[in-house]
């Protein structure tokens, strides 16, 4: 068993292994750190010519932030998105991709997946940074009265990749094809969320065949709940929803209970697996 | 108080051999189950304990449980069943440099692996310029490790893993890597460590270097302990079990070979050409290889591979360094290799015959330990060591 006591021992081996995480991804480029900033730009520039100028899709007014620039609305839901897809990809491979340090040394490793997040909290954080700057030169003050409340949003969504990211990391020990799986699976939960489009364009509109309101059935998706609250707290300047808050906290800490438990279960044998 | 650094209770250790191993979905849901698989016990009910600054070491043939042991010492496994329980700071040296990421510097990589075993990054700036010293590794330090030499990789694995201060130091086999330089540093380092107090518990095949380091030793067969006890007694029930097992069953004689050419038998004959089974220090003798050429072989070599029964090279005397290479051999014969005198001092030894290609490197037949035989005290008198370089003093004093 994995104690607190062990965990507490290894914060040193954890910033190591992320900040390994961080140097090897972008040794030897070129343009090193900027590609983690160039990928969100280049999404950002797809999604608002494809929405925003040909589809015409605007951001729902309120708030009093009175803000109406789609690329920004985007921005707010897309970057906390990508971090928790990149965070949980990173995880799913880290196992096979430490196979060596697995099978020669010993360290706790749920260390492995929760660096991975880590290293993309790191990247989210520089990015989020940088977009708060740039909200504040739309005269958005409202983002930094209500930054307490987004660093909790940050920890949740981080709560929630972690366990998914112990979960499905282990599991691909045993099934390769969960990587694979997944991949399709995020691309399909992003146009499940409304984070390029937003709500709005839902509106009115029913499963095909029922009465059930579309929207209501996005509302079971809780990273509806998520794009929705960072976009309250940074796009908009206002509280984010008691209850939206709580379905989503309720699914971050019951992923990181059932990622835990099966890691803890399946990660016995991971030195013969691999 | 004799506290014990390292207590093993009735470990057990299964793995699973798949006949077929299904990592995919797929395969799973058409078989309604991931694996056919069955048990195998690599170690069962292995009780020992090591006690503080005590060098253990643990000995067997491959595959007798003995590396899966260390791993399980090392947490890298995890038992069925038992307990084990290390009192002190751990560091293993299971493969030299395993941590290591290829595209990170060497300093990089010190830091990455100092924190595998334990040391925060304060200890390990403290220890760093030490440990680049040790490795000799110099201004590589800021180098990716890929592009190191397998030695500096290997000597920079090693210098962090001995830089910890370890109470409990986990060895497998890494003595055998690495030239002859670096494996008596490593060595010395282990002198070092074990007279500082640390505990070592190593895996070897190596039967000199558990006989020059290990304080006791087990002998593991068949995942099971067969012997715990004092390391020149265990190692020798094990050499001679080893012997006996061969001369018991001949066809189980550890032999390799093309086998175009074969070495039948050898024998040892004293001054007169009498068959003996002893030979005597400082008196003429000849070994005689009796071969049988199953086809014309041309320009072979024989070779004659002394040891120790604990495993310590001594010489290995062959036709071709004699330039005694017939240009073609066939049918039966016999090659005597005369000695003058017989340089070695008392003991038992191993002999090993070779018969090879003129290169060495195809081996026809060898046969490990074929013969086991007694050298008796005789006309030399030195005692320590293993031969003697047939000397003549001088004593010239001045004035």
């Amino acid at each position: 068993m994995t104690t607190l006591a062990e965990y507490r021992s290894s914060r040193e081996l954890y910033n190591n292994l992320t900040l390994r995480e961080l140097r090897s991804k972008y040794k030897r480029s070129f343009l090193g750190w900027a590609w983690s900033l160039l990928n969100p730009l280049a999404n950002t520039l797809v999604y608002t010519v494809l929405f925003g100028v040909l589809f015409h899709a605007h951001p729902p007014a309120g708030g009093p932030s009175h803000l109406q620039v789609y690329a920004l609305y985007l921005l707010c839901a897309l970057l906390p998105w990508n971090y928790f897809t990149i965070g949980v990809m990173g995880s799913v491979g880290s196992l096979i991709s430490n196979a060596n340090l697995i099978k020669k040394t010993y360290f706790p490793r749920e260390l492995l997946p929760a660096s991975s997040v880590g290293a993309a909290l790191v990247s989210h954080l520089i990015e989020m940074g940088l977009l708060l700057v740039v909200l504040l030169t739309f005269g958005d003050y409202w983002a930094i009265e209500w930054l307490p409340m987004t660093v909790v949003l940050v920890a949740l969504t981080t709560v929630f990749g972690l366990g998914l990211g112990l979960l499905f990391s282990v599991l691909n020990v045993y099934f390769r094809d969960i990587e694979h799986f997944l991949s399709i699976f995020f691309l399909l939960w992003l146009y499940a969320t409304p984070i390029v489009y937003p709500t709005t364009v839902l509106a009115g509109h029913h499963l095909p065949g029922t009465h059930i309101p579309a929207l209501q059935v996005l509302e079971i998706n809780p990273m509806t709940e998520m794009a929705s609250m960072f976009r309250d707290t940074m796009f908009y300047g206002r509280a984010p929803g008691g209850w939206a808050l709580l379905y989503f906290a309720a699914w971050a800490l019951g992923a990181l209970v059932v990622g835990l438990r099966v890691f803890e279960r399946m990660g016995a044998r991971l030195a013969e697996e691999l | 108080m004799r506290e014990a650094a390292v207590e093993v209770e009735h470990v057990s250790k299964k793995f699973r051999l798949f006949k077929e191993k299904n990592n995919s979905l797929k395969a799973t849901i058409m078989r309604g189950r991931r694996v056919v698989a069955e048990d195998f016990w690599a170690v069962r009910d292995v009780s020992f304990e090591v006690a503080r600054g005590e060098a253990f070491g643990l000995i067997g043939e491959n595959g007798s449980g003995k590396s899966t042991m260390l791993k399980c010492l090392t947490r890298i496994y995890r038992p069925e069943s038992g307990r084990i329980a290390i009192n002190g700071k751990v560091s293993a040296l299971l493969e030299l440099g395993a941590g290591f990421h290829p595209e990170l510097t060497g300093r990089e990589n010190v830091f990455l692996n100092g924190a595998i075993l334990g040391l925060t990054q304060k200890e390990l700036r403290r220890r760093f310029d030490g440990i680049v010293e040790f490795a000799g590794i110099g201004k590589f330090i800021d180098e990716p490790v890929k592009n190191y030499s397998s030695g500096m990789y290997v000597r920079l694995g090693f210098s962090v893993a001995i830089n910890v201060d370890p109470e409990v130091l986990l060895v497998d086999e890494v003595l055998a890597v690495g030239d002859e330089n670096f494996q008596r540093r490593c060595n010395e380092q282990f002198a070092d460590l074990k007279a500082q107090g640390c505990t070592i518990v190593l895996v070897s095949h190596a039967m000199t270097s558990v006989q020059n380091m290990c304080d006791r030793v087990a002998w593991m067969e068949h995942g099971r302990v067969r012997e715990i006890g004092d390391t020149r007694d265990v190692i020798e029930h094990y050499t001679g079990s080893v012997q006996v097992g061969r001369e018991t069953d001949g066809s189980g004689h550890p032999r390799w070979g093309s086998g175009e050419g074969q070495v039948s038998r050898v024998e040892l004959l004293d001054e007169a050409g009498r068959r003996v089974d002893r030979l005597v220090s400082g008196a003429p003798a000849t070994i005689r290889i009796h071969y049988e050429m199953h086809e014309p072989v041309a320009q072979p070599v024989f070779a004659c591979y002394l040891a120790t029964i604990t495993g310590q090279p001594v010489s290995a005397p062959n036709t071709r360094a004699e330039g005694c290479v017939p240009d073609k051999l066939d049918g039966l014969g016999h090659v005597d290799l005369r000695l003058d005198e017989v340089r070695l001092l008392p003991g038992t030894y191993d002999l090993t015959p070779v018969l090879s290609d003129l290169t060495m490197m195809k081996v026809f037949d060898q046969r490990q330990n074929l013969l086991r035989f007694d050298v008796e005290r005789g006309s030399i008198h030195e005692e320590w060591g293993v031969t003697t370089l047939s000397p003549r003093w001088e004593i010239a004093p001045e004035g």
